[in-house]
C-alpha cells in the first residue's frame, strides 16, 4: 500500500512496516541534495516528529515521521550518496523504515492519484 | 530629513495589538525603586583635568612589559612583531566583524580560509572553523557539539581544565540538556588526574574534556584517555590554552582527539586586559556538520578561477533558526587575522623555534626556583608553565613580589578559591623573559619565603 502525506513524503506499507522517503515533487523543489541525516534504528517517533534532515544547495528541511512507530532500518547509503534522493526518490533514495503502531493513521493519507491532484493544486 | 525607524502611529498600532496602553506599562514588573535610579556622578571636568586624573589612575598599574613578568594561566605575553599591527590596520582588513555579505569580500574570506588551515594543521585535525569568541566559549560549544554527535549528555570535565573555562561551560549549559561532571583538580599528581578522567567515562558519557598543557602546566600523553573515551563511544575534547605549545607538544589530533578547542591569543594578540581573544575550534571531517560557527571554503568561479565562499551555512542560525548547531553566527575576525599574519610570518620552523625558547626559559625558571629552600616545583613534563608549592600563602607572597616590581605568577587560589591550594603559584616563562628577569625573580622570591 503506497500512501502520501501533505508534507511530500511517501510511505510504502508492507507487513506492518512503512518504508518512508520524499516524493519526486519534493526532491525537485529542493534541488541538488547534498546531505541527509537519518534517524537511529530503534528510535521511537510520534506522527509529526522530526525524524530526519535533508539538506540541498538551497535549503535545509526536516523530514517528519508520517506515522507513529519505531525505526527498524535506515538507508545508510544516503550518507555517502545523498544524490540518490534526486535520482531515485521513490526507490534507492528511501530514508527509513518504521513500524506502523497505529494503522488508523494511514486512513487520513492520500493515495498516488490523490497526491498528484494535491501537487497539481499547488502549482 | 530625520531618520525615524518607528513613527508614533507604528508604535501605537503595536501597543494596541498587544493590548498595552503605554510603553512604560511593559516595565510594570520592575520595582519602581530599581527603575532609572539616580546615579551619583561627579560634575563634568575639562579634558585636561580628565587626562590628568586618568593618567594618575593608570599609573597604579604595573605594565606587563615594564617588569619581570611570569603571569600566564590562560593568557600569555609573547612578542608580536610590529608588522602584525601595521598589516591588520590596513583599510581592506580592519573590521572586527564576520562577513555578513561574504562573497564580495574575497580577501577577508581568503585569510579566514588560511586561518582555518593553520588551526587545522596546528591541532592535527581535518577541519577548523573561522574562530569563536575565546577558548572558554569554544570549550562550552565543544561540549554541546559532543552531545549532538553522540546523542548522550554526560560530559566529564577533567581536573586539569582551567577553572574559569569550567565555569563558562557550566554557565553555558545550565539551560541545555547537558550534565556536567567535574572531577577534582590534583595539580601535584597529573597521572592520578588523568586516571580519574579515564575512570570517569561511562556508557552515558558524551565527552571527556581535558586541557593540555593543564592549568597547572603539566603536559600529558592523552592517548590512553582517547582510547578509553572511544571504547565508550564518547568524544575526547582537548583544550589548549597556550597555543604556542603546539610548536613542540604532540598535537591533540595525533593523540586521538575528536574536537580540539583553544585560545589563540598567544599568536598575534597581546594580553589586551583579558580580551578580545580568539577561540580556536577544530574537529574531524565526519563531525563537520555538527560543528558550530562559520566556515570558509575554497571553490572556483564560473570562469574556473580560485575563489572563496562561506560554506555549510545550513548549520547556522540565519538558515536553520532554532535547529542550528549553535547560536554563534560570528567569529573573532580581527584577532584571527592577527593570528594568521603572525603565524604566516613565523612559519612552521619559526613557530618551533619560538616554542623551543619558551621551553628553555621555563627550564631555567624551574632550575632557579627549585634551588630556593622551601620551594617545590610540581612539574616533570611541562611546556612554558610551572606550578610551585610555596612555604606560605601564595597570594600574599605574590603581592609582596608585586610590591617589589616583579609579577611572579597567578596564585592557584585566585582561580580555585577554597580548594585547599592556597600555597600554589602558577608561573609562566615565555620567550619575552630574560635571564635577568629570572635572576631578579629568584632573588626576590628567596627573600620573600625566608
Amino acid at each position: 500500500m503506497l500512501k502520501f502525506s501533505e508534507d511530500h513524503e511517501w510511505m510504502l506499507v508492507e507487513d506492518g512496516v512503512a518504508t518512508v522517503g520524499i516524493t519526486d515533487h519534493a526532491q525537485n523543489a529542493l534541488g541538488d541534495i547534498v546531505f541527509v541525516e537519518v534517524p537511529e534504528v530503534g528510535a521511537d517517533f510520534a506522527k509529526g516528529d522530526d525524524a530526519a534532515v535533508v539538506e540541498s544547495v538551497k535549503a535545509a528541511s526536516e523530514v517528519y515521521a508520517p506515522l507513529t512507530g519505531t525505526i527498524t532500518a535506515v538507508n545508510e547509503d544516503l550518507e555517502g550518496e545523498p544524490g540518490k534522493v534526486n535520482s531515485s526518490p521513490m526507490d534507492d533514495g528511501w530514508f527509513f523504515k518504521m513500524t506502523v503502531a497505529d494503522a488508523s493513521e494511514l486512513e487520513g493519507l492520500m493515495d498516488e492519484a490523490g497526491y498528484n491532484e494535491f501537487v497539481a493544486g499547488l502549482e | 530629513m530625520r531618520y525615524l525607524p518607528l513613527t508614533q502611529d507604528d508604535r501605537q498600532s503595536m501597543l494596541d495589538k498587544i493590548g498595552v496602553r503605554h510603553v512604560d506599562d511593559l516595565f510594570g514588573d520592575v520595582p519602581k525603586a530599581e527603575l532609572n535610579p539616580g546615579i551619583d556622578l561627579p560634575r563634568h571636568k575639562s579634558e585636561m583635568e580628565v587626562e590628568r586624573h586618568l593618567s594618575r589612575l593608570a599609573g597604579k598599574n604595573i605594565a606587563a612589559g615594564s617588569v619581570p613578568f611570569f603571569v600566564g594561566a590562560g593568557a600569555y605575553k609573547h612578542h608580536v612583531p610590529s608588522s602584525v599591527d601595521h598589516l591588520i590596520q590596513r583599510g581592506e582588513f580592519l573590521t572586527a566583524y564576520t562577513p555578513y555579505q561574504p562573497e564580495i569580500a574575497q580577501g577577508t574570506l581568503q585569510y579566514i580560509f588560511e586561518f582555518q588551515t593553520q588551526v587545522a594543521q596546528l591541532t592535527g585535525m581535518d577541519v577548523a572553523n573561522a574562530s569563536m569568541y575565546d577558548g572558554s566559549t569554544a570549550t562550552a560549544e565543544a561540549v554541546m557539539m559532543a552531545r549532538r554527535v553522540t546523542r548522550k549528555k554526560r560530559a566529564v570535565i577533567a581536573g586539569s581544565l582551567h577553572p574559569h573555562y569550567r565555569a563558562v561551560v557550566e554557565t553555558t549549559t545550565q539551560f541545555t540538556d547537558d550534565e556536567i561532571v567535574c572531577l577534582d583538580a590534583e595539580p601535584a599528581d597529573p597521572a592520578a588526574e588523568l586516571q580519574a578522567a579515564i575512570e570517569g567515562i561511562d556508557d552515558a558519557t558524551s565527552c571527556v574534556v581535558v586541557q593540555n598543557p593543564g592549568v597547572a602546566g603539566h603536559v600529558l600523553d592523552l592517548r590512553p584517555l582517547a582510547e578509553a573515551a572511544h571504547a565508550k563511544k564518547a568524544l575526547l575534547i582537548v583544550v589548549v590554552t597556550e597555543v604556542m605549545s603546539l610548536g613542540l607538544v604532540m598535537s591533540p589530533g595525533e593523540m586521538g582527539a575528536d574536537i580540539v578547542v583553544g585560545e589563540g591569543q598567544s599568536i598575534g594578540n597581546g594580553l589586551n586586559f583579558g580580551g578580545p581573544y580568539v577561540g580556536l575550534f577544530a574537529t574531524n571531517q565526519k563531525y563537520v556538520r555538527q560543528m558550530p560557527g562559520r566556515l570558509c571554503g575554497e571553490t572556483v568561479d564560473a570562469d574556473g578561477n580560485r575563489g572563496f565562499v562561506l560554506t555549510l551555512s545550513t548549520r547556522e542560525q540565519h538558515i536553520r533558526r532554532e535547529k542550528a548547531t549553535s547560536n554563534i553566527c560570528t567569529n573573532s575576525s580581527l584577532c584571527s587575522l592577527a593570528f594568521t599574519i603572525h603565524m604566516t610570518l613565523l612559519g612552521e620552523k619559526g613557530l618551533r623555534d619560538v616554542a623551543k625558547v619558551n621551553h628553555k626559559r621555563a627550564q631555567e625558571l624551574k632550575a632557579a626556583v627549585s634551588a630556593i629552600e622551601g620551594v617545590e616545583v610540581l612539574n616533570d613534563a611541562f611546556f612554558n608553565e610551572l606550578t610551585v608549592r610555596l612555604p606560605g600563602d601564595a597570594t600574599a607572597i605574590a603581592e609582596t613580589l608585586a610590591a617589589n616590581g616583579i609579577l611572579a605568577g597567578v596564585p592557584m587560589a585566585r582561580l580555585a578559591p577554597n580548594a585547599g591550594m592556597d600555597d600554589l603559584l602558577i608561573m609562566a616563562a615565555t620567550e619575552t623573559v630574560t635571564e635577568g628577569d629570572i635572576d631578579a625573580l629568584a632573588a626576590a622570591l628567596r627573600e620573600a619565603v625566608k
